[in-house]
């Protein structure tokens, strides 16, 4: 007997208590918890995101779309950047002000290796949804947001996100949004760790920092 | 199976020496209760959290009633998205398996994610055998692994080290695993977090193996979900060419939806956060981002027994949040090595039993490692009611009676008069003989619990005899569940935020 029809075969003695008619669906779950927690104005909610990212200690900025390339610019030259990796769909516009002889541009391309990756100062990305609750934006690796690996061994991540029509309250209604074929990674702050003595401190493997960019209209 | 600590003593033992050692003593007093109140006020934001809890339980009820389904259904969705699955009964299998696959490779090095899974089958040591590397990234197991320690919390393997401790670890042994600890490290956790990121780095970027567990796979999709805080987890399960996962056939959930109750329930019950810095999902392979090759260990081990009590069969329902752990006044003066498994704490108390059985002295006493103060159940996210358990064990270890066994049916032997009878007296008088132990856990139980024998089973009944059990509390959760879902009369929760 192969290990898989031996195990099939255990679980199926081992479920002999239960009735040979039931079908899964007639196990009930009730799902009377709630889809959002609170009643806000979609501006509240824009600001409830930035609150709780900023309590993970994401640093927070907010714009609108013609400030956007002076911050992000200005945001690679505060830290001194030498070379951002950029994916694939990033809109032109957001990095066009910063100078290409200053911040050199690494297109994410499956050539660059990890070692490649870990010389890179900063990375710009948009993301899929913002779960303002929580305090987290969730990346699907789209083309605006490039292959998971980019947003993970460079120091430095940039996010930027489109309020109001990218964040919603809760996990739930995240999960609603999010295609699951799609390799999806859900970011709520920098880094972190709570292992020693199970007291919470930012910066182990990925970036230890980490921006967002809230960006109107 | 394997995984036993080899060599441990039975429980009572093994935390008389705990006990003993006032530095364990404090840095798990400390860690704990900071832990706890913060739990407590995450929890405390969801107006909903009964009833996130009451469905998180009913989904997992639904997944292990027709868990043949969900398993078939899962190993279609994984092999449609480009994964492999593998089945094995058990650790050995498992670890067989696995070292085929990292030898197929031709690598002699691997990197690994914190897995309670390859924990308990004894993973590394099969790799090791097999003159087959494997690095453990996670900074608690690094801890671990470089002190050449064993693991004492789910969540939190090195809770037992403070700052100081690690700072020497570090400092005494890096350089024999790679990349020393910079000059004159000191014990502020920024910098052991930073000598932990620069330890890891060459590693993370020539690995060409990573290996995992999954907190949950979704059956309807094929999707596995990796939840962790540093970053090792996203390292792992994205730069290698090849990744294995190894995961218990109870991690398994039917629908993508079903997430939503256990993000939300997890991180806060575990490490008090509203949501973990990094949460991974993946489905299959997905071309030119992350390895080319994924492999999928299913694992049985003990678990299909488990299944086959129906009693028992709630701590499939474990999502390994570790909170029972952190609340437990016996697991805080015991410590985690006291439990001799990967397990430590309430759930371990009721699932190395049952997944290795009872017949050794150490598995028979281990559902004596108790007050039955019930605070692990009250906090536990998926309503695994443990003293329930506990005392059914309890009954099974005293009075014998049937009992699944590596899938057969069997039944099991009194231990009256055996060493485990002895062993499991032992850690009763072990767990009630504590003032400190009785003292939290009545101050608890008088809040809480609804389960409450009058009177102990087994080697209890004499304590009991003589002393009356705390109190019975206003409204437990089975109350609460009965009122508000028995009669469709539900109470509307009040939001927070
Ligand atoms: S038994 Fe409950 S509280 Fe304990 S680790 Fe498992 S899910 Fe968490």
């Amino acid at each position: 007997m192969s290990s898989r029809d031996l195990v099939l075969a255990r679980v199926r003695r081992a479920l002999a208590d239960v009735p040979r008619t039931e079908r899964p669906s007639d196990a009930p779950v009730d799902r009377d918890y709630l889809r959002a927690h609170g009643d806000r104005t979609t501006e509240q909610t824009v600001d409830l995101l930035a609150e709780n990212l900023a309590d993970y200690r994401a640093i927070v900025h907010r714009t609108d779309a013609a400030g956007l390339p002076a911050l992000i610019a200005r945001l690679l030259a505060g830290r001194g950047a030498t070379s951002v990796v950029v994916p694939p769909g990033l809109p032109a516009e957001w990095l066009s002000a910063t100078d290409p002889e200053e911040v050199a541009r690494i297109p994410d391309t499956p050539e660059l290796t990890p070692h490649d990756l870990d010389a890179v100062s900063s990375v710009v990305t948009g993301c899929a949804v913002a779960v303002a609750e929580t305090g987290t934006v969730v990346l699907d690796a789209g083309p605006d947001q490039g292959r998971r690996r980019i947003t993970l061994v460079p120091d430095h991540h940039i996010c930027v996100i489109k309020v109001p029509e990218q964040v919603v309250d809760s996990v739930p209604q995240a999960l609603e949004r999010l295609a699951p074929e799609r390799p999806l990674t859900w970011i709520s702050g920098p880094s972190a760790t709570s292992d020693i003595e199970l007291d919470r401190v930012e910066g182990v493997h990925g970036p230890r920092t980490l921006e967002v960019v809230l960006v109107e209209g | 199976m394997t995984g036993t600590y080899l060599g441990m003593p039975a429980f009572p033992e093994a935390a008389a020496v705990s006990t003993k050692n006032t530095r364990l003593r404090a840095n798990l007093r400390h860690a704990t209760h900071t832990i706890r109140a913060k739990r407590a006020a995450a929890v405390a934001e969801l107006a909903d959290w009964e009833r996130l809890r009451a469905a998180g339980a009913a989904i997992k009820d639904r997944t292990l009633r027709h868990l043949d389904h969900y398993l078939e259904r899962l190993e279609s969705t994984v092999t449609a998205a480009g994964g492999q699955v593998h089945w094995a009964a058990d650790a050995e299998d498992a670890n067989r398996i696995v070292t085929e696959l990292v030898r197929a490779t031709g690598e002699r090095e691997v990197v690994k994610v914190k897995s309670m899974a390859t924990q308990e089958i004894g993973l590394n040591d099969a790799l090791a055998e097999a003159g087959i590397r494997a690095y453990e990234t996670d900074l608690a197991e690094l801890i671990v692994q470089l002190g050449d320690d064993l693991p004492s919390h789910i969540l939190v393997p090195a809770i037992h080290r403070n700052r100081t401790e690690i700072r020497d670890i570090f400092t005494h042994r890096m350089a024999r695993w790679g990349r020393p600890a910079p000059e004159g490290l000191t014990d502020a956790p920024a910098d052991l977090a930073e000598a932990a990121r620069l330890h890891l780095r060459e590693k993370f970027l020539n690995a060409k193996v990573g290996i995992s567990g999954a907190n949950f796979m979704v059956a309807e999709t094929g999707t596995l979900v990796v939840v962790e805080s540093e970053g090792n987890g996203r390292m792992c399960l994205t730069l290698p060419e090849t990744l294995i996962s190894v995961v218990g056939i109870e991690k398994v959930v039917p629908t993508w939806r079903d997430l939503e109750v256990f993000l939300q329930l997890l991180p806060r019950s575990s490490t008090a956060e509203r949501m973990n810095p990094y949460t991974s999902t993946w489905t299959g392979t997905t071309d030119g981002d992350g390895p080319r090759v994924f492999h999928l260990v299913l694992l049985d081990n003990g678990r299909t027994d488990t299944l086959a009590d129906t009693v028992g069969r709630q701590a499939l329902r474990c999502i390994r949040c570790s909170a029972c752990l952190n609340v437990c006044p016996v697991y805080e003066r015991a410590g985690g090595h006291a439990y001799g498994s990967a397990y430590p704490g309430p759930i371990g108390a009721i699932l190395t039993p049952q997944l290795r059985g009872t017949q050794s002295e150490l598995d028979a006493s281990l559902p004596y490692a108790s007050s039955l103060c019930g605070a692990c159940y009250e906090v536990c996210p998926v309503a695994i009611d443990i003293p329930e358990i506990l005392v059914h064990l309890r009954e099974r270890v005293v009075e014998g009676g049937p009992a699944s066994v590596r899938g057969t049916r069997a039944v099991i032997k009194p231990a009256k008069g055996h060493a485990a009878e002895r062993a499991a007296m032992r850690a009763a008088r072990w767990a009630l003989d504590h003032p400190g132990v009785l003292r939290a856990g009545q101050r608890l139980a008088s809040r809480t619990r609804r389960f409450h024998p009058r009177r102990l089973p087994g080697p209890g009944r004499a304590w009991t005899d003589t002393r009356d059990l705390p109190a019975v509390p206003a409204e437990p959760f089975r109350d609460w569940w009965q009122r508000t879902h028995g009669d469709g009369n539900r109470s509307e929760g009040k939001s927070t935020t």
